[in-house]
C-alpha cells in the first residue's frame, strides 16, 4: 500500500494493511515486469521523497524519522505489505543497483539506504536537494483546452499546483477556427444539440397545429438567424472558460504546443512566435479531428463538422458521407429545418452501438424524408458553380461492383471518422508511444503512457470512448491522482450515452451483439417493447416507432447488463438507469418501481415480452 | 382496478367482473372506461400541459431561425376536441381489452348488500345482483365542493369538467394549492388565458416546501397570478354570465372582489365510498377521510373485501401507485406469488409549467426522521442548453439531492425542477431503489448535453453555503 505521510515532529506513519500493491500485474511476463518498471520510475518522478522500506526494519524507521523530524513530505511503499513486494525489490535493483531497503529517492534522484541519507543530511547535500524543489517552469503543463485538459487544469490548480494550458486551433482546409474550449463547446455537443434542437421546435411547430395554436403558412427556417445565436451561445462559453482559468489561476497560452526534449515544450503563437516552457508533469488532451477521403477534390469543396455550425450560409441540398453519430446527427438536424438530405453510407450505421437499434434510428430517418445510399464511397468531388453554397458534383462507387454514380449538392459533409491530433505534437522527441496505424495513444489505468511523467485523457486515449463527460471525469480524476490524496481511477464501464438524432437513442451498457459475444445467447434474456409517447397520439404520429430494450443475465440475478431506448427525450431518460445500472440494476427492480405517470421512461418498469418469445410487441393504437 | 381485473382473468381463468359507473359531476359532465387518470386525470392534464408547452416552443422557435408569427392564437375548441378523441379511443382500448381477457363488465352503480353480494343499479334504474368469493374496492375519489361558499356548486367547476368543456374557460380562478390546481393554473395559462390561482396556505402540501416555492415562483414569472392567503366567500352569477368572486384576505380580514369566466375549484378529493353501503358489508372506514382501511395485503375489516387505489386510506393517490397494487393483489390472490406492494420511494412528477420531479424523502422529512446533523443535501442551479438560445429565464432550474451525511452517503430523496422532469426522475427511482450512495451518483458519467447529467454533477452542499448555481458548461 502507497501512502503519503505529512512529516511534522513527533508523528509517525500511522500503521498499513497488507494489501495487494497493483492488483492483478504478477511479476511473472516481461511485459508485467515493463509495467512495473514503468510505475517504479513513476512513484520516483512523483514524489518529492520516495521511500522504498520495510515495515519492520529499523534502518528504514530512522529514514522515516529523520525526515519527519525536518517537516518533509514523503512517500513509502513498504514492501513487506505488498503481495508483488519481492518483484518490486528485483525492479529496484535493476533500476539503482541496491537490493537492500531503505531505498530512498530525493527530487528524482538516488540517495541510497539509511546510511548515504544520513551522510547527505550531515553534509548538507539533502538539504540541497529538497530546496531545489522547483527545477522546472510549472507543476503541470496540459496540451490541449478541450473538455478533458480544461478539467484537469483547473482541478490541478485547486489543489494548489502552478499549471499552464496550451491550446490552439489549427484552421480546418475550409479556414474554419475557433476559441477555446475544443471540440464540445465548439465543434460538437453543444452547437450539435442547438442545432437538434432547433429542428426539434420545426416538430413542435407541426405539431402545434394538432393542440390548437392557430397560424396558416409553413414555418419558414433561417440559417444565419439560428447560427448567429448558436455563435453567440458558444462566444459566452469559450470567454467563461478564459474567466474560470483566470480565476484559478491556470495559465493559457494560445499557442501550439510542440515536445522539444524532456519535460520541455516549445509554444508556437499565431505569429510564429515560439517560447519554451519546462514542466514535471505533462497531459496530452489534443483530441480529435475530422477526417477527410483523400479523394480528388476533398479538402478544396468538402466542409466537416468543424466547418458546419459556423457555415455563413445555409449549405442547401446536402450530402453527408458517413454513417458515424456525427454524420446522423447533423443529417437528421438538417433535414430537420427543411434540407434536402441524402446520406452515403459505405456499411453498417453506428458502427459499435447496438445494431438493432442502429437501423431503427437509420429507418426512422428514411421515414422522414432523408435518403440513404447504402455501399457507395465517394472517389471525386468537383465544383460546377462557385457561391454561398455552390454547385458540386460528386462521383462515388459501389464497394459491392464496378458501379458507379453521380450527384448535383450544395454541400458536401464529411462525417466518416476522426483522427488523433498525436503526429504533430514532438512526441517521438520524448519517446512516447502512440498506435502507428491510430494515432491513439496507449495508457495503462491511471491514464498514464509508457513516459511516466506524461499522462493523456480524453479522444487520443487508445481503446477509450470518445465522450466529452468521459474526457472531463478522466482529466479530473486524473489530477487528484497526481496533486491530492485520491486513489481513485476513472471507470470506463457502462458509460451512458446518447446519439441526438431526430429520433434520440440513449443507450448504457452493452449492445445486444457484444453482449450475445460476451455471455453466450443462451444465457440472455431480452425484453422490448414499441411504445407510443403520450404527446404523438394527439399529433398523430406513428405509434410502432420508439422502442425500448434491456438486455439481461439470466444467470446473474437477471442483471441488466445493456440498456436501450429510442424516443424523445432519450439523453434525458438514460441518465438516471445509468446511475442504476452502477448500483446493479436487476430485472426484479425494474419490475418492482413503480412508473412516473404519463412519462416515456415509465414504460421500463412494465416490460415483459421476451425478444425469445417471439411475441408481438406492435401498439394497437393503445 | 382494470390491471386487478385482467390479470387473473386472462391468466389463469377465473371468472372476473368489473362494476363501473360514473355519477355525472354536478356540472353533468360524465365520460367513459378507465376512471380519473384516462378520463379526467393525468391523460388529459398531460396533453393540455403539451399544448402549453408547445406555445412556449413556438415562441423559443424564432431564436431558433424559424419564421414563425408572434403572438399565435390557441383554439380551445380545436385541443379539447383532439384531447377528448384521444380519450374516448382509449376507453374503447379498455373495453376491448376487459373482453378479450373475458372479463364481464357493467356499467352499473354498485352497492353491497352482503359481504359477498353487490346490487348493481343501471342508469334506468334497473337492477342486478353480483356475488363474488373476492370483491377489490377501487372507486377512486371525486374532486371536493366547499360545503360553505354561496354559489360555489352551482356555478363553479371542478377537474371532473375542465377537461371536456368544449369552449374555452376564459378568464378563470382557480381556488386550491393542491398539484391539480397549479397543474390546471399552469396550463390555462399556457394557453394564454387569464388565470388567477386563490390558495388558503402552502402550495403542494407533503411535498418538499423549497421546491413547491420555486414552482409557484416560476409560475408567477410565466404569468399565473396568485392571491395568496385568500379564501373565497361568494360566487355570484353577473345578468353578463361572468362570475363574481367575493373573497376574504385572512391576514387583513379585507374583503375583495374580481370578475372571472370560470371558477374551479381544486381544493382537494373525496373518496368515493359513502354510496357503497359499506357497512352492510362490515367494511371499516376512516371517519375523518372517509377512506377504507387497509393492511399491507390492501384487505380491508373483511378479509375477503380489499381496497386498492384513491379510495384506500394512507396510499399514494397515483395511477402507477395504484395500477401496480392491482397486479400485485391480483396476483396473491390467484396464488401466484406472495409479492406486497412497496409504497416507499415512489416517484411522481407534477407537470406544472416547470415540471417537478421527486422521488424518496422531502429535506422537511429527512430532517425529521435522521435529524439535521445526519442529513446532507447537495444542491445546484442549472441551465438547460436549450434555454440559452431560447433567451428563456432559468432561475427556477434547480435540483437538490437529500442524503444521509454518514459515507457512503446513501441518497434518500432526489428532486428535480426543470423541463422533462418525469423522464429525468424515473430512472434515479431505479437508482434509490437500487440503494444509490452520492458517491455511486457521482462515479456515473453524465450524459453530454443534458438536464440529467447535472444530478451527477452535484457537489455544493448547502451546509458548506456556497453559492450553488452552475457556470460555464
Amino acid at each position: 500500500r502507497l501512502g503519503s505521510v505529512r512529516g511534522v515532529p513527533g508523528s509517525s506513519p500511522p500503521g498499513r494493511r497488507a494489501r495487494p500493491w497493483f492488483p492483478g500485474i504478477s511479476c511473472t511476463s516481461a511485459e508485467a515486469r515493463e509495467e512495473l518498471r514503468r510505475r517504479l520510475l513513476g512513484l520516483i518522478e512523483d514524489n518529492r521523497v520516495m521511500i522504498f522500506s520495510k515495515s519492520y526494519c529499523p534502518h528504514s524507521t530512522r529514514v522515516k524519522e529523520l525526515f519527519s523530524s525536518l517537516g518533509v513530505e514523503y512517500n513509502i511503499l513498504e514492501l513487506d505489505q505488498v503481495d508483488d513486494g519481492a518483484s518490486v525489490q528485483e525492479v529496484l535493483s535493476e533500476i539503482t543497483n541496491q537490493i537492500t531497503v531503505p531505498n530512498v529517492f530525493v527530487n528524482k534522484v538516488h540517495m541510497g539506504g539509511c546510511d548515504r541519507t544520513f551522510q547527505a543530511h550531515q553534509s548538507g547535500l539533502l538539504q540541497k536537494l529538497l530546496q531545489k524543489e522547483s527545477a522546472y517552469d510549472y507543476d503541470l503543463i496540459v496540451i490541449g483546452g478541450g473538455s478533458g485538459g480544461l478539467a484537469c487544469a483547473q482541478e490541478a490548480a485547486i489543489l494548489g499546483k502552478k499549471v499552464m494550458v496550451l491550446d490552439f486551433v489549427v484552421p480546418s482546409p475550409q479556414g474554419t477556427s475557433w476559441g477555446l474550449g475544443g471540440t464540445c463547446v465548439n465543434v460538437g455537443c453543444v452547437p450539435k444539440k442547438l442545432m437538434h434542437q432547433a429542428a426539434l421546435l420545426g416538430q413542435a411547430l407541426s405539431d402545434s397545429r394538432k393542440f390548437g395554436w392557430e397560424y396558416n403558412q409553413q414555418a419558414k427556417h433561417n440559417w444565419e438567424t439560428m447560427t448567429e445565436a448558436i455563435q453567440n451561445h458558444i462566444g459566452s462559453l469559450n470567454w467563461s472558460y478564459r474567466v474560470s482559468l483566470r480565476e484559478k489561476a491556470v495559465a493559457y497560452v494560445n499557442s501550439y504546443g510542440e515536445f522539444v526534449e524532456h519535460h520541455k515544450i516549445k509554444a508556437t503563437n499565431r505569429k510564429g512566435q515560439e517560447t519554451c516552457y519546462t514542466a514535471a508533469k505533462f497531459v496530452i488532451a489534443t483530441g480529435e479531428r475530422p477526417r477527410y477521403l483523400g479523394i480528388q477534390g476533398d479538402k478544396e469543396y468538402c466542409i466537416t463538422s468543424d466547418d458546419l455550425f459556423s457555415l455563413p450560409y445555409c449549405p442547401g441540398k446536402t450530402l453527408v458521407v458517413g454513417a458515424s453519430y456525427v454524420a446522423l446527427e447533423c443529417a437528421g438536424f438538417l433535414a430537420g429545418i427543411g434540407l434536402d438530405v441524402t446520406v452515403m453510407v459505405r456499411s453498417v450505421l453506428l458502427r459499435g452501438f447496438d445494431q438493432e437499434m442502429a437501423e431503427k434510428v437509420g429507418s426512422y430517418m428514411e421515414q422522414h424524408g432523408i435518403k440513404f445510399l447504402r455501399k457507395f464511397i465517394p472517389v471525386m468531388v468537383q465544383q460546377l458553380e462557385k457561391g454561398l453554397p455552390g454547385k458540386l458534383k460528386v462521383v462515388a462507387k459501389s464497394t459491392e461492383g464496378p458501379e458507379t454514380m453521380e450527384g448535383v449538392y450544395n454541400t458536401v459533409l464529411l462525417a466518416i471518422g476522426r483522427d488523433s491530433c498525436t503526429r504533430k505534437i514532438g512526441l517521438e522527441k520524448i519517446g512516447v508511444k502512440i498506435n502507428e496505424k491510430t494515432g491513439k495513444i496507449p495508457v495503462n489505468d491511471v491514464e498514464q503512457t509508457n513516459v511516466p511523467y506524461v499522462y493523456a485523457v480524453g479522444d487520443v486515449l487508445e481503446g477509450k470512448l470518445e465522450l466529452t463527460p468521459v474526457a472531463i471525469q478522466a482529466g479530473k480524476l486524473l489530477a487528484r491522482r497526481l496533486f491530492g490524496d485520491h486513489l481513485e481511477k476513472c471507470d470506463y464501464i457502462n458509460v451512458p450515452t446518447t446519439v441526438f438524432t431526430p429520433l434520440e437513442y440513449g443507450c448504457c451498457g452493452l449492445s445486444e451483439e457484444k453482449a450475445i459475444e460476451v455471455y453466450k445467447k443462451e444465457n440472455l434474456e431480452v425484453y422490448h417493447t414499441f411504445f407510443w409517447p403520450l404527446e404523438w397520439t394527439v399529433a398523430g404520429r406513428d405509434n410502432n416507432t420508439c422502442y425500448a430494450k434491456i438486455i439481461c443475465n439470466k444467470f446473474n440475478n437477471n442483471r441488466v447488463i445493456g440498456f436501450h431506448i429510442l424516443g424523445p427525450n432519450a439523453g434525458e431518460v438514460t441518465q438516471g438507469f445509468a446511475v442504476a445500472m452502477k448500483c446493479g440494476l436487476t430485472k426484479q427492480l425494474l419490475d418492482d418501481t413503480i412508473g412516473i405517470h404519463p412519462t416515456c421512461g415509465e414504460v421500463f418498469t412494465t416490460l415483459e415480452i421476451t425478444k425469445s418469445s417471439g411475441l408481438d410487441i406492435s401498439q394497437k393504437g393503445c | 382496478m382494470l390491471q386487478c381485473a385482467t390479470d387473473p382473468a386472462a391468466q389463469l381463468g377465473k371468472k372476473v367482473a368489473v362494476v363501473d359507473y360514473v355519477e355525472p359531476s354536478p356540472r353533468g359532465t360524465r365520460w367513459g372506461l378507465g376512471g380519473t387518470c384516462v378520463n379526467v386525470g393525468c391523460i388529459p392534464k398531460k396533453l393540455m400541459h403539451q399544448a402549453a408547452l408547445l406555445g412556449d416552443r413556438i415562441r423559443d422557435a424564432p431564436h431558433y431561425g424559424w419564421e414563425v408569427p408572434q403572438q399565435v392564437p390557441h383554439d380551445w375548441r380545436k385541443m379539447a376536441e383532439a384531447v377528448q378523441n384521444h380519450v374516448k379511443s382509449l376507453n374503447w382500448g379498455h373495453r376491448v381489452q376487459l373482453q378479450d381477457r373475458k372479463v364481464k363488465y357493467f356499467n352499473i352503480k354498485a352497492s353491497f348488500v352482503n359481504e359477498h353480494v353487490v346490487c348493481g343499479v343501471t342508469k334506468g334504474g334497473k337492477e342486478t345482483l353480483l356475488s363474488a368469493e373476492h370483491i377489490v374496492i377501487a372507486t377512486g375519489g371525486r374532486p371536493r365542493y366547499p360545503t360553505n361558499i354561496e354559489g360555489a356548486l352551482e356555478h363553479g367547476i371542478t377537474s371532473d369538467d375542465i377537461f371536456w368543456l368544449k369552449e374555452s374557460p376564459g378568464k378563470t380562478l382557480v381556488v386550491g394549492a393542491s398539484y391539480v390546481a397549479l397543474e390546471c393554473a399552469g396550463f390555462l395559462t399556457g394557453l394564454s388565458l387569464d388565470t388567477t390561482v386563490m390558495m388558503r396556505s402552502i402550495p403542494l402540501r407533503g411535498f418538499d416546501q423549497q421546491m413547491s416555492s420555486l414552482v409557484t415562483e416560476h409560475m408567477a414569472s410565466h404569468g399565473t397570478q396568485f392571491l395568496r392567503g385568500c379564501t373565497p366567500s361568494r360566487v355570484k352569477k353577473l345578468p353578463d354570465g361572468q362570475l363574481q368572486v367575493t373573497w376574504k384576505d385572512l391576514a387583513s380580514g379585507r374583503e375583495d372582489m374580481g370578475t372571472f369566466d370560470t371558477v374551479l375549484w381544486a381544493i382537494g378529493r373525496v373518496p368515493e365510498t359513502r354510496s357503497l353501503n359499506l357497512e352492510k358489508a362490515g367494511v371499516n372506514t376512516n371517519p375523518n377521510t372517509h377512506k377504507i382501511l387497509v393492511d399491507a395485503q390492501e384487505a380491508t375489516s373483511v378479509p375477503h373485501i380489499y381496497a386498492i387505489g384513491d379510495a384506500a386510506e394512507g396510499r399514494p393517490e397515483l395511477t402507477p401507485t395504484a395500477t401496480m397494487a392491482g397486479r400485485l393483489l391480483a396476483q396473491r390472490l390467484c396464488g401466484q406469488s406472495s409479492d406486497l406492494m412497496d409504497y416507499d420511494n415512489v416517484p411522481t412528477t407534477v407537470f406544472t409549467p416547470l415540471e417537478y420531479g421527486c422521488v424518496g424523502l422531502s429535506e422537511e422529512e429527512a430532517v425529521a426522521r435522521h435529524g439535521e446533523e445526519h442529513v446532507e443535501v447537495y444542491h445546484a442551479f442549472y441551465k438547460p442548453l436549450e434555454f440559452t438560445v431560447a433567451e428563456r429565464d432559468s432561475s427556477q432550474c434547480y435540483i437538490k439531492m437529500v442524503c444521509l451525511r454518514e459515507p457512503p452517503q446513501l441518497v434518500l430523496g432526489l428532486h428535480f425542477l426543470g423541463p422533462n422532469a418525469g423522464e429525468v426522475t424515473q430512472g434515479f427511482a431505479l437508482g434509490i431503489k437500487c440503494g444509490a450512495s452520492y458517491t455511486q451518483v457521482m462515479r456515473t458519467v453524465g450524459i453530454h448535453p443534458t438536464c440529467a447529467e447535472e444530478v451527477a454533477k452535484l457537489r455544493i452542499t448547502k451546509r458548506s453555503g456556497l453559492e450553488p448555481t452552475v457556470t460555464g458548461c
